[in-house]
């Protein structure tokens, strides 16, 4: 059974679509906000105010995941403002249609679609207490300067703080028009700044929608059918029902509902909850066959996304023809705080709290079940335990608005790690076949890729295909090299196994394909792999200054033994330039050990630098823990992963030394949650061939044999 | 239903629950200690890590019975103590991320100082290895332990 979506695709192509480069964004205009006459607060916009205590309260429209926009976006508006950073408290935006803008965090937007409204809000704010102080004064604006929340009346050395302003600001009209600051005048931004949210983080306290109560709240599990779109045929609660604590089994429309006073009697009643399923179409899909379908696939005529030149020509013309073929898996996006929600419908009202990257959807989502107003449905995003694309589907707040409708109370849904794993929205597997020609000079003469994968967005938005090229040659379709003679193309290939994105989309798949095959015709044309790389970006690639950045901290080009090796890779997506070098060891029986990653970013100005850090980190943990185990495989339309033993995760011990340096830039930034992510595998990949000679083409790492002689 | 006593940070603690639920969420919702957290329910994650008589154990697989009449620390506990070396070294490593694993990795970190007050990279990692991060923090994770044991050691 397919899930209505409750948003079309062109809304989400608006932040999401292109991977990257070219986004079309209407211009987001700030709107003055609504002050109370005589509170003495001032709310210039809807992205902050001041009190007269000169606290200043910023809004922040984009969730936390863990990447850090609960402190990058209070530094863009603090800076601007002159605001004093100790007097800083950030509150989550309440979902709004289009006060703050997208709402979504996802294609890694938060700094670089706010980079110049939140400017832009602080700016302005701080304009109109420097009018203010200077009627106050009445003195010229001109002989006025602001630093640290505090007004400066030059000449005079006289001084009004922010929250002294804040009532003779808030009746001042809001200017059209503000200056920005030089970046050479930064005091925050590209600052050290300690994250706002890590001390709740560390007490205990931060409170993640998994740990979110009310009064009486019922708390449901959800008993899903085990193969993929099946239905229930039939169910027996007699068992359940006798658990002390359960309250009520309901049939919902993806399954059926244990109703109990807490998680654990919840969780204990679904387990003796005895249902019958329907399994649908799907009961005989495996892996094996959704394979073999990408192969058949792959011997369609593909539909054209690129070309340059007579590839057929040259490959026959070439000295080397070199053919690869590469496969790469679902994998799932396992955040450690698995999905839940908390819904309370009434009758002319909807309350819901909600571990989410897509406030907005779960607005609009709440008010197509219930039939009420968006303005009714108040959605508060909480902290999520992780993210990685996951929360940007709406499947499980959905459930508890369903769910509270039914029960004409408030409920929090709670999933399983099982349920997530079973039940989620995955990376998409691919498969590609690639054609090179290395010519006797020792030059790149051909290059050519067929992807086959399915399309996130033919999935989701059923029958509003992009117009263009599909999703799913982000990052293929933009090889930035100048390789002469190019043909890229692409099958869709779409399977019943639900697809999303994951954190970095098709870029993941795609560079990995793309510069683990760079690397082999490298290797057949004898070049150094980074001075290849080198000499096809062109001279304004920003690629080049993180390859080069990356190369020479890692110490690229000094040898190493036989069973060691250092591979580089690298990739532009969502605004930003990321280069890695991976160097590992592989033992003769062929055990991995990663040893040290080393990478590079050019995001422009790098907004909150220990966040970029952390991000690049991250990212090198995430792509790893991928790369090297990771897959979502199916049996008989099961999904076969059921927990952590099935789906491990990297641990600490298999973490290598990871180094990030941020490629200095003053250019406006680009995104940083996901661009540290495609270059990981492949320079692994790149690696372990340096170290053995043997090339990986199908992921995970688990599925090869490593062993050399 | 049977009734247990438990001592929660150094709080004594009556509860009156199944013998065989889970301490997690006897300390979740029972006492509404929600610092531990719920990632696997099979002693997988370890984000629900406590500690019992010092040692770290998996709230989600030990049953309240057998948690009974010990003393068991949760990142409340550890909060309770003013600056506690590893909250102070978590801090200045800026470690977390999401934050949702943390608990659980700082109380395995308190049992490892426990055991080894100066613990090499390799002790880090035997001790640290149960406990999943999908944020990746773990390079930050190791230099907080050992920042934690030279605060401990008395600044070395």
């Amino acid at each position: 059974m397919k899930r209505r979506m409750h948003i079309n695709r062109r809304e989400f192509l608006q932040v999401l679509g292109a991977g990257g480069a070219g986004l079309t964004l209407g211009v987001f205009r700030l709107a003055p906000a609504q002050t109370q006459e005589g509170s003495g607060v001032f709310k210039p916009n809807e992205f902050l105010s001041i009190d007269p205590d000169g606290t200043v309260t910023i809004w922040v429209a984009r969730s936390e995941l863990g990447q850090g926009a609960r402190t990058a976006v209070p530094m863009m508006v603090a800076e601007e403002l002159d605001a004093d950073w100790e007097k800083i408290r950030i509150m989550p935006a309440l979902a709004h249609p289009s006060k703050y803008g997208s709402m979504q965090t996802g294609g890694s937007t938060t700094v670089r679609r706010g980079w110049e409204p939140l400017r832009k809000a602080g700016a302005t704010a701080r304009e109109m207490l420097i009018t203010a102080a200077a009627q106050t004064w009445g003195v010229e604006r001109a002989t006025c300067r602001t630093e640290n929340g505090i007004v400066y009346h030059i000449p005079s050395g006289r001084t009004l703080t922010y929250g002294e302003l804040a009532g003779a600001a808030a009746a001042l009209p809001v200017p059209a028009e503000v200056k920005l600051k030089d970046a050479k005048d930064y005091k925050i931004i590209g600052k050290q700044k300690a994250r706002l949210d890590t001390p709740d983080k560390l007490s205990g306290k931060a409170l993640f929608g998994f740990d979110f109560m009310l009064p009486g709240l019922a708390v449901a599990a959800i008993a899903h059918p085990p193969v993929l779109g099946g239905t229930v045929k039939s169910w027996d609660g007699s068992a359940t029902k006798q658990l002390k604590g359960v309250k009520e089994i309901v049939q919902v429309p993806h399954g059926i509902a244990v109703i109990a006073d807490s998680v654990w009697a919840a969780l204990q009643g679904r387990d003796q909850l005895k249902v019958e399923w329907h399994k649908g179409e799907n009961a005989n899909l495996d892996s094996a066959a959704i394979e073999q379908y990408f192969l058949e696939k792959s011997r369609e005529q593909g539909a054209l996304v690129r070309t340059e030149g007579d590839a057929a020509a040259a490959l026959s013309a070439a000295a080397k023809h070199i053919t690869a073929q590469y496969h790469v898996p679902f994998i799932s996006h396992s955040p450690m705080e698995p999905m839940n929600c908390v819904a309370d419908v009434q009758s002319d009202r909807v309350e819901i709290w909600a571990p989410t990257q897509n406030p907005q959807w779960v607005q609009r989502m709440a008010a197509e079940v219930t039939g009420l107003a968006l303005e009714k449905v108040f959605v508060n995003t909480t902290l999520s335990g992780g993210g990685f694309g996951r929360r940007l589907m709406v499947d499980y707040a959905e459930e508890a608005v369903d769910l509270s409708m039914r029960l004409k109370a408030p409920v929090k849904v709670i999933w399983s790690r099982e349920d997530d794993l079973q039940h989620g929205y995955f990376r998409p597997g691919s498969y590609h076949a690639l054609e090179g020609a290395v010519d006797d000079q020792h030059r790149i003469t051909a290059w050519k890729h067929r992807i086959v994968a399915p399309s996130i967005s033919a999935q989701l938005f059923p029958g509003q295909e992009r117009r263009g090229n599909p999703d799913l040659v982000d990052g293929a379709a933009q090889v930035p090299y100048r390789l002469g003679i190019i043909a890229i193309d692409y099958v869709m290939a779409n399977t019943a196994l639900p697809v999303t994105w994951l954190r970095s989309v098709y870029n993941s798949a795609n560079a990995f394909v793309n510069e683990s095959f760079l690397d082999e015709l490298a290797h057949a044309a004898g070049r150094d792999p980074l001075a290849l790389r080198l000499e096809l970006l062109p001279a304004e690639s920003r690629l080049r200054g993180a390859l080069q950045l990356a190369a020479e901290k890692a110490g690229w080009g000094e040898a190493l033994p036989r069973g060691r090796g250092r591979g580089i890779a690298c990739h532009a997506c969502f605004g930003s330039y990321a280069a890695h070098v991976a160097e590992v060891t592989v033992t003769p029986e062929g055990r991995l050990s990663v040893n040290r990653v080393v990478c590079a970013i050019d995001c422009g100005q790098a907004v909150h630098p220990e966040g970029v850090r952390q991000q690049m980190e991250g990212a090198v943990v995430f792509s790893l823990s991928g790369a090297m185990r990771e897959a979502i495989t199916l049996q008989n339309g099961s999904v076969v992963q059921q927990n952590f033993d099935t789906y491990d995760l990297l641990r600490i011990h298999e973490t290598p030394a990871i180094e990030v340096y941020i490629v200095d830039s003053t250019l406006a930034p680009g995104g940083v949650g996901e661009p540290g992510v495609p270059p990981v595998a492949p320079a692994l990949c790149n690696a372990i061939c340096a170290a053995t000679g043997i090339r990986v083409r199908r992921l995970p790492l688990s599925a090869n044999d490593l062993a050399w002689s | 239903m049977p009734t247990y006593t438990l001592f929660v940070n150094q709080k004594k603690q009556l509860v009156e629950v199944e013998a065989d639920t889970p301490l997690l969420w006897v300390l979740r919702e029972t006492l509404g200690l929600t610092g531990t957290k719920y990632g696997c329910g099979q002693g997988l994650c370890g984000s629900c890590t406590v500690l019992l008589d010092g040692e770290a154990v998996r709230a989600c697989t030990l049953s309240v019975e057998d948690a009974a009449d010990k003393q068991i620390t949760t990142i409340e506990g550890i909060t309770a103590e003013k600056e506690h070396p590893l909250l102070q070294a978590w801090l200045e490593e800026e470690v977390s991320q999401c934050g949702y694993c943390q608990p659980g990795q700082i109380l395995s970190a308190a049992a490892l100082l426990n055991a080894k007050p100066h613990p090499t990279d390799q002790e880090i990692d035997d001790a640290m290895s149960g406990v999943l991060c999908r944020c990746g923090t773990y390079p930050r994770i190791r230099k907080a332990i050992h920042r934690a044991a030279q605060r401990k050691g008395g600044g070395r």
